[in-house]
Formats: C-alpha cells, sequence, structure tokens
C-alpha cells in the first residue's frame, strides 16, 4: 500500500473510530455521574458489570475504537513535533497493544467479576 | 544578530487555534491516561475484595483532584471532537465558533455534575 | 498634512536575512495611514536599503504582504490605527518562506507547491471544439467558485503551524487551489492531482486550526476545501474514484 494509500485510511480509521467514540463517551459520561452519586465502591461496579453481556459488549467496542484512534492521534503529534526519531511507530504501536490487552483484559475482569 | 522571528503566540491567538490546543492537549493526556485506567480495572479480575483494595487506593485527594480533571478533559475532546468531525464532514458554515463555545460551557457543565455527584 | 497626534511611531522593521535584527525607526504619525505607508516612508526618506515588495497598493496583487506584530497580514490594506500597540509597531517578513533580504521573501517553495499538488488546470479541448458547457449552479461549480478569489499571496501560509513543522506540507493556498480544480469538470488531471494531495505531506496533515480561514485577505475558507479534499482522498483510497484508483 503506498504511502498515500496508508495516510488516507488512517485518517479514515481516526474519523470513524472517533464517530464510534463519541456515542460511547457520551453514554459513558452519563454512566460516570450515574455511578459516583454516594462514592463508588467495587462491590457495586461489580454489581453493575458483573454477568452483564451488554456492558461488556459495549465496553469492548470502546476498548477497541481506543485502539484505533489514540494511537493514530499520538503518532500525529509525535511526528509534528519529534520527526527525526524514528520513534513515531514503535511509541504508537506500544500504545496499540497496551489499550487492547489491557482494556480487554479489564472488560474480562468486569464481566466475570473475578470469577474465571 | 539573530535569527529571523517565526511563527508565534501572535499568530496562534485565534479562537479556532484555542480550540485545536486544548483537543490535542486533552486527547494527549488522555491517551496516557487510558491504559492506566483499564489496569486499574483489570484489578476487577482479583474478584469484588481485591478490586475493592486497589479502589481505596484512589481515596487519596489526588486521585480524586484527577478524576475530576479527566471528566473535564474528556468532556473538553468529546465537544471538540464533535466540533471537527462537523467541520470534515458536515455542510462548510465557517470553522464553528459557536460549537466552541458550546464545547466550553458543556465542560463546565460536566465538571459542576462531577463535583455534584461526587459529594 | 498636520499629523494625529504628536507622537512619532516606534516602528521596528526586520533589517538582513536569515540571520539579522529589528531595527527601530521614528515614523511620524498620520491619519488614515497603512503600514505600507509607513514602510514606504521609512525606505524614502530613512533608509534607502531597506527592501520591500507592493504594486498595486490598493489590496488586490497581495505583494505587500508582511508579518505585522506577528500576524501576517496585507499591509496597504492594514491600517496602523486598527492594529498599533501604543505608539509601536513590528514588522517582520512573512514566516514560513526563506528571507531574500529585509521584508521581501522567497516565494518559489509557496509556487513549487502549487505545481506540486497539481494547482493548475489542464483540458483536453482546443479552440476548434465547441465551448464547455459549465452549469454554474451545480454543485461543483459552486464548491469551485467558493474558492477561485485567491491571487497567491501568501498569507496563508505563512500563518499555518503545519507547514512550519511540516516543511514539505503542501499548504493551505496549493491545496485550495488544488480542490477548485478538482471541481472543474474541465480539467483532465484528476488522478494525478488526487494522488498528489494525498501523499504523505497532503491534505490529511491538516488539523483544521483555522489560521489559513482566519487570516486570508480574500475572505477564503482554506480550511473548507482541505476538508473537502480529505473526504474525496479518503473514498479514493478506500472505494476507488470516479477517475480511477488512488
Amino acid at each position: 500500500m503506498s504511502q498515500a494509500v496508508l495516510q488516507a485510511k488512517l485518517w479514515y480509521a481516526q474519523r470513524i473510530s472517533a464517530m464510534v467514540l463519541g456515542v460511547c463517551v457520551a453514554i459513558h459520561l452519563a454512566i460516570i455521574f450515574y455511578a459516583i452519586r454516594g462514592g463508588l465502591t467495587a462491590q457495586e461496579i461489580l454489581g453493575r458489570t458483573q454477568g452483564n453481556l451488554g456492558f461488556a459488549i459495549f465496553y469492548e467496542i470502546f476498548v477497541l475504537a481506543c485502539f484505533v484512534h489514540a494511537p493514530i492521534g499520538v503518532a500525529n503529534i509525535l511526528q509534528e513535533n519529534i520527526p527525526q526519531a524514528g520513534m513515531t511507530k514503535p511509541i504508537s504501536w506500544l500504545l496499540a497493544l497496551l489499550i487492547l490487552i489491557l482494556g480487554t483484559t479489564a472488560v474480562i475482569g468486569l464481566y466475570t467479576g473475578g470469577a474465571i | 544578530m539573530s535569527s529571523r522571528p517565526t511563527l508565534d503566540y501572535r499568530a496562534k491567538s485565534h479562537l479556532p487555534y484555542f480550540a485545536y490546543a486544548c483537543h490535542r492537549f486533552s486527547g494527549l493526556l488522555l491517551a496516557c491516561f487510558i491504559p492506566l485506567h483499564f489496569l486499574m480495572l483489570s484489578q476487577s479480575l482479583r474478584g469484588a475484595e481485591g478490586f475493592e483494595a486497589s479502589l481505596k487506593l484512589t481515596d487519596f485527594w489526588v486521585f480524586k483532584f484527577g478524576e475530576w480533571a479527566l471528566v473535564v478533559l474528556l468532556a473538553v475532546h468529546l465537544a471538540g471532537g464533535v466540533r471537527l468531525l462537523i467541520i470534515e464532514f458536515g455542510p462548510w458554515n465557517g470553522l464553528r465558533k459557536g460549537w466552541i463555545q458550546i464545547s466550553i460551557l458543556f465542560a463546565i457543565v460536566c465538571g459542576l455534575l462531577f463535583l455534584y455527584f461526587a459529594n | 498634512m498636520t499629523p494625529m497626534s504628536n507622537t512619532d511611531l516606534k516602528v521596528k522593521v526586520w533589517r538582513g536575512a536569515e540571520q539579522g535584527e529589528f531595527v527601530e525607526y521614528l515614523v511620524p504619525r498620520n491619519p488614515n495611514q497603512t503600514v505600507l505607508d509607513v514602510v514606504t516612508y521609512i525606505q524614502r526618506k530613512i533608509d534607502p536599503t531597506l527592501s520591500y515588495r507592493f504594486a498595486c497598493r490598493v489590496g488586490m496583487c497581495g505583494s505587500c504582504a508582511m508579518t505585522v506584530n506577528g500576524v501576517a497580514r496585507w499591509t496597504c490594506r492594514t491600517h496602523v490605527s486598527k492594529i498599533v500597540e501604543g505608539d509601536s509597531l513590528e514588522i517582520a517578513p512573512l514566516n514560513n518562506l526563506p528571507v531574500i533580504k529585509d521584508l521581501a521573501t522567497d516565494m518559489r517553495e509557496f509556487f513549487n507547491k502549487w505545481k506540486g499538488a497539481v494547482g493548475f488546470f489542464k483540458g483536453n479541448q482546443t479552440r476548434h471544439d465547441d465551448f464547455a458547457k459549465v452549469e454554474p449552479q451545480s454543485e461543483e461549480r459552486q464548491l469551485a467558485n467558493a474558492g477561485i478569489e485567491c491571487i497567491g499571496c501568501g498569507v496563508c501560509y505563512a500563518s499555518c503551524e503545519v507547514v512550519k513543522s511540516r516543511p514539505n506540507y503542501l499548504g493551505p493556498a496549493a491545496l485550495n487551489r488544488a480542490w477548485t480544480l478538482t471541481n472543474d469538470v474541465r480539467d483532465v488531471q484528476q488522478l494525478d492531482r488526487l494522488r498528489a494531495v494525498a501523499g504523505d505531506e497532503g491534505c490529511h496533515a491538516c488539523h483544521s486550526h483555522g489560521s489559513c480561514t482566519e487570516r486570508c485577505p480574500n475572505a477564503l475558507s482554506p480550511t473548507a476545501s482541505i476538508s473537502g479534499l480529505k473526504k474525496l482522498v479518503a473514498r479514493a483510497a478506500v472505494r476507488g474514484s470516479k477517475w480511477g484508483k488512488l
């Protein structure tokens, strides 16, 4: 794939994932405001998420959208501020992996409540 | 003898640039925070007690301030992002300065809501 | 002409090239004075070695574009009274372009990027063919018309931070012109043009800071044109365009 096509696809991917995140973040903010009333405990959180497939699917979509959106954004920032270092690709990939692995682990953890 | 002047803050002192700067800054901080957030949440794999133990760590006021700041950053990034999507995908109608004002209001409202609900 | 106030203007002007210094001149204040009037006064009455460009002096040619108090402007259309800070002015050459001498910049890279973005027209009709029929109210023609008043003054290019941080970025003017030509139904280089603006330093490098749109003295919106190109190129990269595959 030529550089041009790659840049175009990355731009597209970031904007599409942005649209997904727009919805997810709006819902997430609402959930945050609901959840923090009266303090936050593990019991409460797990009470809502454990065994709740809907929550799990929603948040996994959220994680996947972040996995696409954030590394491309960070790559742009790095490319423009530290162009010569050649660190752009490794750092973006590292962030992508962290988000994917830690995020999915978190979703599994909240869904199972440690019961696996 | 010095080097010729270059683009400085005076060239960037306009509202749409400020909106971009907020969007980039909030995005960068969120990108740094998200892996930590996921790490915290994955402590749930330890079951309710293990999870509760790590949640207790966040009782320090520094974390509370951080949580509030992150909600505000998230609101800023969301609103600024929707504005960009409208600029790039919607019918052209200028740099959407009305949106910038709404974004700031939205972020303030989210910040206040967080403080209200978190007692 | 009686001066409006007794204080002279303290005008700092860039002298030199890439290396140099700001030199301060005292210029009598006049009503309705433009920054071009100030520069001209300095060159004619104080220091004839000052180099600068101007031509029409009525806001049509764009030759007099300079950086005034940090902001790129047409100096012939900038009234001193509107932008003076106390009684001080700072005049420098346009940013993002190499300085030849004092206030004159080397515009070659600016125009080379226009070429690089295929910002020029090429048709396939000759004088022996009938006139091309372009519907003025068609969507494409209206999109083109919105951006064709560009006179290549360089103010947008000089205001763009992406140009500063990505030296090969084609820039707002070149991309704006490319967009107008993309909407010109008579042009036959559309695929080349799409490929040219899709590169590493093409339309997707724009972050919609909006400085170009804020500063354009002709009230054009390169941000809009570049947004149009972004969508077109992205679609072409994924699904192919009506002119072929990217």
